[in-house]
């Protein structure tokens, strides 16, 4: 199906939906990029600048009650799955009113709440975990569907494959969604592997795998649509591998730059999300009066974001041993 | 031992002695993820991979479990290795090779094969990395008969342990703390090695003794110099290795000082602070003039908030405040 195709299928006002959304995303961690910057979040942050339209063409086609499990590059994967700017943000601050009360932080944050299973800071144990969720809802024969963000750096983890071995044979309504940005920390996915075709994988494990371009939150929808329905219609689950990049270092405080050349980081910048999104709904005939309108929209979104989370208070020291148990 | 040498980091000091290592023994290989041209999240191998190249610094992709067990399968054959966990956190992802084959292999093969394999993970807290990156749990090593366990406090320590832990039959794991890489001391630039199971006296005292493992001496230290200055003389010693441990230096002391408070990162329960604990009853029970006691994290998972988090971890004060408590407490020998 050729692009041009796909798009005239989607509604504008559904286009329009995709790109407030992928652009929330982004603006958001540029955001959390210069808070950071200045000194004012503490621990570390892993941003998903580039990648944005994976989670937003995944999840725009889950309900709340479906379930999301997220890595530890994880801001996008909340805020696409319905959890408020503000709540994340104010985990990443480590406030009270965070998602996890600022007892979690970037690589730790759960809104079960919202369908969101949490991001993770092991490389790996979100892809069991999401297999196991997607178990529960086929024993209470409930029509959830469970999608599992990874990066290519995962897949060559043994929690990988016993688990998505696991989804198979036991047809899981489950969606493994692995991002492919090509490097696992500074290590380039060619070094880690011979086979560099995360797809091509899903036949050792008899199932099926999809490549696409994970640029274009279209194109991902649509992948993502199809495999969604085939895990709610007890179809079992599907093995998506997106092609993506991320535009900043691993983590900040990364410059991203020693293993990585400028002509690559630049050749990706050509296909970014949000102008990709932006161009399709200039192509629709969308008038960009209102386009700026939908921009002015999502910038007070996060500065409503960043006024909530400023705001907030802090834990209690004294309240440090609740919730162990 | 030499007290010359030069100020140098934590960080340098590990990568000092597996320069010095690697040249000496030609068959140790170094396996782990960022260690190749990367140099290492810590920079515990920066410079390494220039002399020493690709077959003997290999960069993995992640994959704990299989690199790990790799390892230990090469130490077995032969070859002697370190497999670097990055993070402490990490060898969870290996804990199965570590402590049913690494560990056993020994005995169970009746003293015929050794693993002669360092596992090197870095532990604790560091800027609030949250609970999936700043776990201490040294202790369930400790409890693991096989593995013997090194946890350096400085430059000059790390250096000496590294280098012992790279001639030792094995396995050793050898656990470094986050927040001291960027530490400094006076490190000799010539080979020396440090005995396995021989504390260090940081500061002599004659009230109470504290002791102290990895970046907690730097805290106990600390404390005492305000202790000092209030009058109470605590004498601070750092046991090293805590397998094997310096049972009789530790003893020692607490005969001499007759108190014994033990400042430790991990929670308490079932941990080495508690074994101190055990030791001191054991061995000292006439002695002791008050009851011993850990000052230790909270049995939390580590926080994200700051707040929290400092609220978890032992502090200058806290010592200091349990300290006096521990002095005020005088025993009746009835
Ligand atoms: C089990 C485990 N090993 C190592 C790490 C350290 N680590 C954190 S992120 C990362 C790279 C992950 O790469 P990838 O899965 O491709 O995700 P990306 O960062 O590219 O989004 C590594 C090695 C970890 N968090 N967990
Ligand atoms: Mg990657």
């Amino acid at each position: 199906m050729s692009e041009r195709v796909l798009a005239e299928q989607i509604s504008q006002e559904l286009l329009l939906a995709y790109y407030k959304k992928v652009l929330e995303l982004r603006l958001f961690e540029l955001k959390v990029q210069e808070l950071y910057r200045n000194g004012r979040l503490p621990g570390f942050v892993h941003l998903y600048v580039g990648e944005e339209a994976v989670a937003v063409g995944v999840c725009s086609n889950l309900q709340t009650a479906d379930l999301v499990f997220s890595t530890h590059r994880g801001h996008g994967h909340a805020l696409a799955k319905g959890v408020p700017a503000g709540v994340v943000l104010a985990e990443l601050w480590g406030k009270a009113t965070g998602s996890s009360g600022g007892r979690g932080g970037s690589m730790h944050m759960y809104a079960p709440e919202y369908g969101f299973m949490g991001t993770n800071g092991i490389v790996g144990a979100p892809i069991p975990l999401a297999t196991g969720a997607a178990l529960s809802a086929k024993v209470r024969k409930h029509s959830q569907v469970v999608v599992c963000f990874f990066g290519d750096g995962a897949v060559n983890s043994g929690s990988f494959h016993e688990a998505v071995n696991l989804g198979s044979v036991w047809d899981l309504p489950v969606v493994y969604v692995c991002e492919n940005n090509l490097y696992a920390t500074e290590m380039a996915f060619v070094r880690a592997t011979k086979n560099t075709s995360v797809a091509s994988r899903a036949a050792a494990y008899g199932m099926l795998g999809v490549e696409v371009d994970g640029q274009d939150v279209v194109a991902v929808h649509e992948v993502a649509q199809a495999a969604i329905q085939r895990a709610r219609g007890d179809g079992g689950p599907t093995l998506i591998e997106c092609k993506t990049y991320r535009y900043v270092g691993h983590h900040e405080g990364d410059p991203g730059t020693d293993y990585r050349t400028r002509e690559e980081v630049q050749q990706w910048k050509k296909q970014d999300p949000v102008k990709l999104a932006r161009q399709r709904l200039l192509d629709s005939g969308m008038d960009e009066n209102k386009l700026q309108t939908a921009d002015q929209q999502v910038e007070q979104l996060i500065d409503d974001a960043v006024e909530f989370a400023e705001k907030s208070p802090e834990p209690s020291a004294a309240s440090v041993t609740e919730h162990v148990f | 031992m030499s007290e010359q040498g030069r100020v140098i980091t934590y960080a340098d000091a590990g990568v000092e002695a597996l320069r010095e290592e690697m040249r000496r023994d030609d068959s140790i290989v170094y396996i782990g993820q960022g260690i190749g041209p990367r140099g290492g999240n810590f920079r515990q191998t920066r410079g390494l991979w220039k002399e020493f190249g690709d077959e003997r610094l290999r960069d993995t992709g992640i994959c704990e479990l299989g690199a790990t067990g790799a390892a230990i399968g090469a130490a077995m054959a032969g070859t002697r290795t370190v497999i670097d966990e990055v993070f402490l956190d990490f060898a969870l992802e290996a804990i199965t090779q570590i402590v049913q084959q690494a560990a056993n292999i020994s005995y169970m093969s009746n003293g015929k094969i050794k693993a002669p394999v360092v596992i090197r993970g870095a532990m604790g807290a560091v800027r609030n990395a949250g609970a999936h990156h700043s776990h201490t749990f040294y202790n369930w090593f400790a409890n693991t008969p096989g593995l013997k366990v090194a946890l350096p406090a400085t430059p000059y320590d790390l250096k000496g342990l590294f280098k012992t832990a790279l001639r030792d039959p094995g396995p050793v794991a050898l656990i470094e703390h986050k927040s001291l890489y960027n530490t400094k001391s006076v490190v000799p630039e010539e080979d020396y090695l440090i005995p396995f199971g021989d504390a260090r006296i940081v500061r002599e005292g004659k009230d109470l003794t504290i002791v102290a493992m990895s970046r907690m001496v730097d805290l106990a230290a600390k404390a005492a110099t305000v202790l000092a200055q209030e009058g109470i003389s605590a004498e601070v010693i750092d046991p090293r290795t805590i397998v094997p441990l310096d049972r009789t230096k530790i003893t020692n002391s607490i005969r001499k000082t007759g108190r014994l408070v033990v400042i430790d990162e991990s929670p308490s329960y079932c941990s080495f602070a508690g074994e101190l604990l055990a030791i001191a009853v054991e061995d000292c029970f006439d002695e002791l003039q008050a009851t011993p006691r850990r000052i230790c994290s909270l049995p939390v998972p580590n926080p994200f908030s700051p707040v929290l988090e400092n609220q978890m971890i032992p502090s200058v004060d806290r010592i200091v405040r349990e300290v006096h408590e521990v002095m005020k407490q005088v025993r009746r020998v009835s």
